[in-house]
């Protein structure tokens, strides 16, 4: 167990590394290559040829890729200082960088906006896990029922539809027609009920996509399962059936789930990007689509490097579990 | 065979005739139904999937003749009409967002353009990226995960960690990312046509996991059977092996994925135009029309409406087909 979960953790630092390098050659080497130049973008197209210098000095971009790599990793552990002549700027660590358009440190920027988008994930997942896997269940167990068939016309017409039009149909019905729910979005540092309300609607728009592709799939996996034999051993040897599903049955069924789980909770906390401009939540995703329409690196940089360790601390845990789960994994 | 039919039997036995019939139709199974006919008996039993088949074959048909179609209703996509919207709030006047018999789904606010010139216009768009970023996606896919299977090893190793490492990453931020940096000039191409050919490009790029995985297993296992084997012994080549022995076998695998892989693709583009990074306005996409759409929600809710339904029944669609396909080819035949 603890040979295999260190191996996950390394093969999890090593994605990280991967990942920061392919963000810094997207966002670097991709301009080069088409004639733009950053230190441009930073101070404004018409600025004089001694500023953009100035700016290319300090930020350290005449550098070599590597070195400038380096130290952006530099930055986040042991903090970094920026330098061009006479002008000197200290970033203390976690140092992500400014940002190109408001010069804002970045870390700050980070946290602020995680709690949001950590909200809206965390609160979606809850409700598509529970409707979801037993929608599933309930449609594999009455297979060919009224019930199956409503529910999996359901669930495929909700991954066909496009999370933002959801979105914008339930803020049109129920917030503005029926007035039920609030479109704004409170902090929950500030009041716990009008965030919770504010919340409601995003939750179950994002929620009944994902619970349509839970329920597709718990459904398809319950009745693969249901046709194993172990399972046709467990009804002979005289058990429950209630036994039989809510032991043998379900624990292979969760396996795919929580795989699944593990990797669409990651990608969420890391920017929910549809749902967040839909509903005009000041989350990562918002904040990270601003920043690439604006070509504003660092923050770019910061959001994928907050996103890709969601996604990775996700995928661990999920990975522990499954160790839990399902014995084979831990002896591979 | 001359019995005659009154004859009365012992036990209900079927009649010559039947008997007759049994036999040839059996005969006729182990001789000539192969995967394809069997799989085409089975779709064209499956109503849901032929339906989705049939949009889907309406939508291509419309999108090729979007311009005949247009012309012959008396529309085009970016012609204004600004004498049918309310200069005091800017959406249409009329009800339902403008609809009357000049403009079949109603006009845009502010503006004043046809929606239903500008959604068959979308349909192009939409249909053009989903097939043609599903085709890179196969293709990269196919020949990563047939060589990852086949040789093994340290390929096996280097293609399937790459695999694993595209499907841990963050999608669509790196969708979004690489849309963006992409130059709005290259290979010869500008304006729409660019930006088109990047998100089939990047689209396709960040699917051909998903099939290279099924490819690469089904590979492994096919590779040990003795057909190949038998291959080998008469001193058929790698390439021989691969091409002849190997590819059609993983034909059905990769038919599944790639109809389940196009309603993705619409939806990630839909999603690109959506967040202001696909296709770029005057041209017409479903998506950016939703994403204009949206500061309308309320005083015009039709313009938000008919793009979404034209997204939702394209996606159907191919998820109907899609699924019909995977139940018709599927071995196992449960499902």
């Amino acid at each position: 167990m603890l040979a295999y979960l260190i191996r996950r953790l390394f093969a999890a630092a090593v994605m990280l590394v991967v990942i920061i390098l392919v963000v810094f050659g997207i966002f670097f080497l991709v301009p080069k290559w088409a004639g733009v130049d950053i230190a441009t973008s930073f101070v404004g197209k018409q600025a004089d040829p001694a500023a953009v210098e100035a700016v290319r000095v300090k930020l350290g971009l005449n550098d070599p890729i590597y070195a400038q790599v380096w130290e952006f990793f530099k930055g986040i552990f042991a903090g970094r200082t920026y330098a061009a002549g006479g002008d000197v700027t200290h970033c203390a660590a976690p140092c992500f960088g400014y940002s190109f358009r408001t010069e804002q440190a970045i870390w700050p920027v980070l946290t602020d906006r995680f709690p949001v988008t950590l909200g809206l994930a965390l609160g979606a997942a809850v409700l598509w896990l529970i409707f979801g896997v037993a929608a599933g269940v309930l449609s594999a167990l009455k297979r060919g029922s009224l019930w199956d068939r409503g529910a999996m016309v359901i669930a495929l017409s909700g991954v066909s539809l496009p999370i933002y039009f959801t979105g914008m149909i339930a803020l049109s019905v129920f917030a503005f027609s029926l007035k039920w729910f609030d479109a704004e979005y409170v902090p929950l540092s500030e009041n716990f009920g009008s965030w919770f309300g504010g919340m409601i609607l995003p939750w179950i728009t994002l929620a009944f996509l994902y619970a349509a592709m839970y329920a597709r799939i718990t459904r398809a996996t319950m009745l693969e399962i249901l046709g194993e034999d172990y399972i046709r051993t467990a009804r002979a040897k005289g058990l429950r059936e209630q036994t039989v599903i809510g032991k043998h049955a379900m624990r292979s069924t969760m396996t795919p789930i929580l795989t699944m789980l593990g990797m669409d909770l990651g990608a969420l906390i890391g920017g929910a990007v549809l749902t967040e401009s839909t509903f005009n939540l000041p989350g990562l995703g918002r904040e990270v689509l601003t920043a690439i329409k604006t070509q504003d690196l660092p923050i770019i940089l910061g959001v994928v490097l907050i996103t890709s360790l969601a996604v990775l601390i996700a995928n661990l845990v999920v990975d522990i579990l499954y160790a839990v789960i399902d014995p084979r994994v831990r002896l591979a | 065979m001359t019995a005659p039919l009154h004859e009365p039997t012992a036990e209900a036995a079927p009649s010559p005739a039947e008997e007759a019939a049994a036999v040839s139709a059996g005969t006729k199974a182990v001789q000539g139904r192969s995967l394809g006919r069997i799989a085409w008996e089975r779709l064209k039993r499956d109503k849901l999937a032929l339906t989705g088949g049939i949009v889907v074959l309406a939508l291509i048909v419309i999108s090729l003749l979007a311009p005949v179609i247009t012309s012959l209703v008396g529309q085009d996509p970016d012609v204004y009409h600004e004498d049918l919207i309310d200069p005091l709030f800017g959406t249409p006047t009329g009800s339902l967002g403008g609809i009357s018999a000049d403009h079949l789904l109603g006009v845009e606010p502010v503006n004043g353009r046809d929606i239903f010139a500008r959604i068959l216009y979308g349909a192009r768009i939409s249909l053009l990226v989903g097939f043609l970023s599903a085709v890179v996606a196969v293709i990269l896919g196919t020949v990563l995960g047939i060589l990852a299977g086949f040789f093994g090893g340290w390929v096996d190793s280097v293609i399937s960690r790459v695999m694993d490492g595209l499907l841990a990453f963050p999608q669509l931020l790196f969708i979004i990312a690489l849309v963006s940096v992409m130059p709005n000039e290259m290979l010869g191409l500008t304006g729409t046509s660019v930006r088109v050919f990047v998100m089939i490009l990047v689209i396709g790029f960040f699917g051909w996991p998903y099939i290279g995985r099924v490819v690469r297993g089904q590979t492994l296992s096919l590779r040990e059977r003795e057909y190949v084997e038998a291959a080998r012994s008469l001193g058929a080549g790698q390439l021989y092996i691969l091409f002849k022995e190997l590819l059609p076998n993983l034909v059905a695998p990769i038919i599944v994925y790639t109809t389940m892989m196009i309603p993705t693709n619409i939806l990630t583009e839909a999603a690109l135009s959506f967040l202001g990074v696909g296709v770029k306005p005057p041209t017409a996409s479903w998506g950016q029309m939703l994403s204009s759409a949206i500061d309308y929600y309320d005083s015009d809710p039709m313009y938000m409406v008919v793009p979404g339904v034209a997204i939702f029944i394209t996606v159907l669609a191919f998820n109907l087909f899609g699924d019909g396909v995977r139940d018709a080819l599927d071995p196992k035949g449960s499902r």
